[in-house]
């Protein structure tokens, strides 16, 4: 497999500036160029730039394209106005979660969904497969779409300055179009970082020429590593860890994106029933005593027995503190409870805290 | 290019050791710690805890990823570095000056299976 690797279009760049690769969901990416601390302050205290052209996207177009859009997402977009974000999931019938994803409100009968490269395959033939009896168009443009993040306090005077483009008005989760050299490129004040900045797509060459004019004006170059620390510290989920096809969206606590009085939506049944009955376990922090850093995986006990798992786990970078986000059995998912993790050969000592490390910083 | 020094032996797990009379101290090598990246935790045995060639004695971490220690002698620890439990940064500054745990060893012939800089740096070149 390892010949069918993928590259995105700044694949180039990123090997000349020496950056640490490697393999992640089908992507040869960086991980990092000057060290995930020194890239994770400069996004929590100035401005970073990440190549994200492994996400993928797809445009849904056509008379049903809103009701298609609500039927196969658990958040609600009817009624919004054009250039809203919605982000939100798709679920399997149980509840399980298909993917979490990003919704571009283009109009009433197009809408630009931003979906996580591992599943790019399976949204794509999700998506397909339950679009039948509604008149869409679906396509999956998600070779054609480079993507960056410019993310941080000073992302909106970079994108500005250095990339000359207007976005002093775009509202918090709302984007524009652009044209630019006779290309449609899209913008949008989102991010995955707990900062300020915006996310821009456009054919590669835009993509590249945006990059190139990024580093000559000094912004730092920021690998898949710190995306994760800086992510992780704000308590946004990541597919695969506190999102998978066996964990819904109410237990990964985010049954805010789940909108129940919607007339129906893929999995409205399943997950009515869990908010209703509650779920038997769900995503919590946890704050550790000690240095010792908890890991995807390590076991959460209480009393010797394992009640839940790690789902991501960091030395918080802004904080210094050992924490994580678990997946814990009820009753032991109330903040305060004391429950131990299993690191190697010992256990340390920790208690149940709001998944929330470090405060959002974004311009709302 | 990462820096191996002469009249050290090396584990192809990427430890160090530097033996002295019975005590041998033991270290990762710069190319590990250049590997890991910023290192924020070291998990380290007790002083009088055992430890097995070969065998798992404690783990690195980077801000990503925990990386386990494997020791390349038998024996008791007589010594850890408790200065890595508030500064593990400073493997990444000096590897071979911030050892990890030194150990009184307990069978010298395992010694043999360690090896030397010229043959560390050849298998650090081919990784």
């Amino acid at each position: 497999m390892e010949d069918q690797i993928q590259k995105t279009c700044l694949h180039d760049r990123h090997v000349a500036l020496g950056a640490l690769m490697s393999p992640f969901a089908g992507f040869d990416m960086p991980i990092q160029y000057a060290g995930i601390t020194e890239e994770h302050n400069a996004v929590r205290k100035h401005v970073g730039v990440f190549d994200v052209s492994h996400m993928g996207e797809v445009r849904v177009k056509g008379p049903d394209a809103c009701k298609f859009v609500n039927h196969i997402f658990v958040n609600d977009v009817t009624g919004a106005p054009d250039g809203q974000i919605f982000y939100g999931m798709m679920c399997y019938e149980n509840g399980g979660t298909v993917d979490d994803l990003l919704v571009y409100k283009v109009n009433d009968e197009e809408y630009f969904l931003v979906i996580n490269a591992s599943n790019i395959a399976k949204d794509v033939k999700w998506i397909l497969q339950n679009a039948e009896g509604f008149n869409v168009e679906i396509e999956d443009q998600s070779e054609y779409y480079g993507e960056v993040a410019v993310q941080g306090p000073e992302a909106e005077a970079a994108v500005e300055n250095l990339l000359g483009l207007e976005v002093k008005d775009i509202p918090f989760y709302n984007f524009k179009t652009l044209n630019v050299d006779d290309e449609e490129i899209i913008v949008s004040r989102t991010g995955y970082t707990g900062e300020d900045g915006f996310e821009i797509y456009g054919s590669h060459a835009f993509t590249r020429n945006v990059w190139d004019k990024l580093m000559k004006g000094g912004v730092q170059p920021c690998g898949l590593g710190c995306r994760d620390t800086l992510r992780f510290e704000v308590g946004l989920p990541l597919y695969g860890d506190e999102l998978t096809d066996t964990i819904s969206p109410i237990e990964a606590s985010l049954s805010m994106f789940v909108k129940l009085d919607k007339p129906e939506f893929i999995g409205k049944e399943a997950l009515a029933a869990q908010k209703a009955e509650g779920v038997k376990r769900r995503i919590v922090g946890l704050e550790l005593e000690g240095n010792a850093i908890p890991r995807h995986g390590y076991p959460v006990e209480v009393n010797g027995e394992q009640v839940g798992e790690i789902t991501t786990g960091y030395r918080s970078i802004s904080t210094g503190k050992s924490v994580a986000m678990a997946m814990i059995n009820k009753p032991y998912d109330k903040l305060g409870t004391e429950v131990e993790v299993r690191i190697r050969k010992k256990t340390f000592p920790a208690k149940v805290v709001k998944k929330r490390f470090y405060d959002k910083n974004y311009k709302k | 290019m990462s820096k191996v020094i002469e009249g050290l032996l090396y584990a192809d797990s990427h430890e160090w050791v530097k033996v002295e009379g019975e005590i041998a101290t033991i270290g990762i090598s710069d190319y590990a710690q250049h590997a890991l990246g910023d290192i924020v935790y070291v998990d380290m045995p007790e002083v009088g805890d055992e430890v097995t060639a070969g065998e798992d004695f404690g783990a690195v971490e980077s801000v990503k990823a925990a990386s386990d220690l494997y020791s390349p002698v038998s024996g008791e620890v007589v010594e850890v570095n408790e200065e890595l439990e508030d500064a593990p940064e400073s493997i990444n500054a000096d590897a071979y000056g911030a050892w990890i745990i030194k150990v009184k060893i307990s069978d010298a012939s395992e010694l043999e299976n360690l090896l030397s800089a010229e043959a560390y740096a050849k298998l650090c070149e081919n990784e």
